[in-house]
């Protein structure tokens, strides 16, 4: 495997008495999705929290593209190409959706101590912008206030939000929470063609679309990884089994 | 921008022509008073202006923006008691010196957030009130007449009610411009989007901080302004002028007029102040009636008047 892109070592976290995250180590590769997935309370979005620096670990080590960014705050690991998505909608509710994204190229264009020119009149901030709305299908919804956009249609602006910041990697967080069908469906085939272009970890409770979406699979359960590879050898790993999908049926039921 | 024809904006430039007419009307009828009443109105309207910045924009609830009046009114006030009495001295001075308060209070406070950060305002404000309270050599508590106002070198005569008045007026609209770029730049943007969400701006590439402490001096910067034409409208500092009440009235201002919105502070403080010299005339409780009118603006128009005269269009 070539350099990863990402490098976890022994992460620990802790909450009081309860061990979120329990002595993680993780890879990604550059260019492979890498899904995570787990039991609910598994510390799945405590880990992303952590690789974008909202958390920071108790102990161990996290390395992106070759640097050690363990203490790094999450501004500066934007910085240098970390994105990520919320799992609980996060994005700027009073500002219309191309603001939110153009907020978001903005960011990788330079400072922001500019304090006269008009910066929605930026042309390339707004094709930027524009750009990342059509890659997910909300170019017609440009000029619509985030408050009234659909739970949706804010999924898929978290999504645009990231890839505004030109991200080597896409930290996604439950992406599908809370869609239904088609706009899961819809969502799937966004990510797709994304993971062409762009490393991916994925977390998600979406079963049918973690198998069919990753190149790796790792499972966390109590904070701790009970398994990593491609998703045939998740599928028949015993332990996995056992201890996550057994009563489930999900994965044996629908792929 | 588009400038639209509705409600807000004929009630904006009717003001501000009536604001820049005002001093022809009072040479026409004779009535001083209105000049003075306005003079000092325009002056409170640029430090709620600049107050606006921060809380209405910035999401900062500073409870001690009387300091920045106080300070640059103190930087002319002490200046001209050890005879430096030229404007261009003394105005660049208090202009520094409320930059630099603001750059030391912001950088502590702006580590808490909400109540805490409301409180840490205040009490900077209230020390800044009990130092100048100690300036023996400046009339400490009882505070420091300015016998002479600023010269400008020829240029302006402060002295003079007119042309008093229609510098206060400049610096209102100069600073009401400054703000309205500020707010339309990408600074603006992204310290109106750290107002809608922290966490997002950091995790999208900000240093949220950085910028709300910039924002935080601009406006202590232009209070600072404010401050000093305060000063020689009164032709007196005292640490009065910083207690807490005034940072809430300044406050009360902002709420009336309409937090977020640019013109919104002028016509809270012309509103203020004109309900203040009416109702004092009827009545020494005239906070009586001033504080449940308050009330129902928090309660019923939470965009203040402005608010009430059509929909605030913002982020």
């Amino acid at each position: 495997m070539a350099d990863p892109m990402l490098r976890v070592e022994n992460l620990v976290r802790s909450f009081g008495g309860i061990k979120a995250t329990d002595n993680l180590s993780l890879d990604v590769a550059p260019g492979e999705l890498h899904a995570i997935i787990g039991p609910n309370g598994a510390g799945k979005t405590t880990l992303i929290s952590q690789l974008t620096g909202q958390l920071m670990p108790n102990s161990g080590k996290i390395h992106f593209a070759g640097r050690d960014v363990t203490w790094l705050p999450s501004y500066q690991r934007s910085r240098l190409g970390l994105a990520r998505s919320f799992q609980i909608t996060c994005l700027l509710p009073d500002f219309s959706a191309a603001d939110n994204v153009a907020l978001a190229a903005q960011a990788h264009d330079g400072h922001s101590f500019r304090f006269w020119g008009a910066a929605r009149k930026e042309k390339h901030l707004r094709d930027a912008a524009q750009a990342a709305l059509m890659r997910v299908g909300l170019a017609k919804r440009a000029d619509v206030p985030v408050s009234e956009l659909s739970h949706g249609e804010q999924r898929e602006l978290e999504l645009a939000v990231a890839l505004a910041t030109k991200p080597q990697l896409l930290l996604l967080d439950e992406p599908m929470a809370g869609l239904g069908v088609t706009e899961s469906a819809r969502m799937v085939a966004l990510l797709k063609e994304l993971r062409k272009e762009v490393t991916i970890v994925l977390v998600e409770h979406d079963m049918e679309a973690v198998f069919a979406l990753a190149d790796r699979i790792t499972v966390l359960v109590y904070g701790r990884v009970i398994a990593s590879g491609d998703p045939d050898a998740i599928r028949s790993n015993e332990e996995v089994k056992r201890a996550y999908l057994g009563d489930q049926h999900v994965v044996v039921g629908h792929v | 921008m588009k400038f639209q024809i509705n409600v807000r904006n004929v009630v904006v430039a009717l003001i501000a022509i009536g604001l820049t007419l005002l001093p022809v009307y009072s040479a026409l009828s004779g009535n001083i008073f209105i000049l003075t009443l306005f003079t000092r109105i325009v002056i409170f309207a640029l430090a709620a202006a600049s107050l606006n910045l921060i809380m209405g924009y910035g999401g900062m609830m500073s409870f001690g923006h009387a300091a920045y009046l106080g300070i640059g009114g103190y930087a002319v006030g002490i200046l001209a008691f050890e005879g430096i009495g030229s404007g261009f001295i003394q105005w660049p001075v208090a202009l520094l010196a409320s930059a630099l308060y603001a750059l030391v209070i912001g950088a502590l406070s702006l580590r808490t957030r909400g109540v805490y950060f409301i409180m840490i305002t205040l009490a900077f404000a209230q020390m800044a009130y009990y130092v100048t309270s100690g300036l023996s050599r400046y009339g400490g508590d009882d505070g420091l007449t300015i016998y002479k106002r600023s010269t400008f070198g020829g240029l302006i005569d402060l002295s003079n009610r007119t042309q008093f008045y229609y510098l206060c007026l400049a610096c209102l609209f100069g600073g009401i411009y400054l703000i309205w770029r500020i707010i339309n730049s990408r600074f603006g943007m992204v310290v109106q989007g750290i107002r809608s969400n922290e966490q997002r701006m950091q995790a999208i590439g900000y240093h949220a901080n950085r910028y709300r402490l910039v924002c935080f001096v601009i406006s202590g910067t232009i209070c600072g302004l404010a401050g000093a034409l305060l000063a020689n409208n009164t032709d007196f500092v005292s640490p009065a002028g910083m207690y807490w009440t005034r940072s809430g009235e300044l406050m009360v201002m902002v709420v009336f007029g309409g937090m977020g919105s640019l013109f919104g502070p002028v016509i809270g403080t012309i509103v203020f102040l004109l309900l203040e010299e009416i109702l004092s005339q009827f009545t020494e409780y005239w906070a009586l009636i001033m504080g449940p009118l308050l009330l129902l603006i928090v309660l019923f128009a939470r965009g203040g008047i402005m608010g009430l005269l059509g929909r605030v269009n913002r982020g």
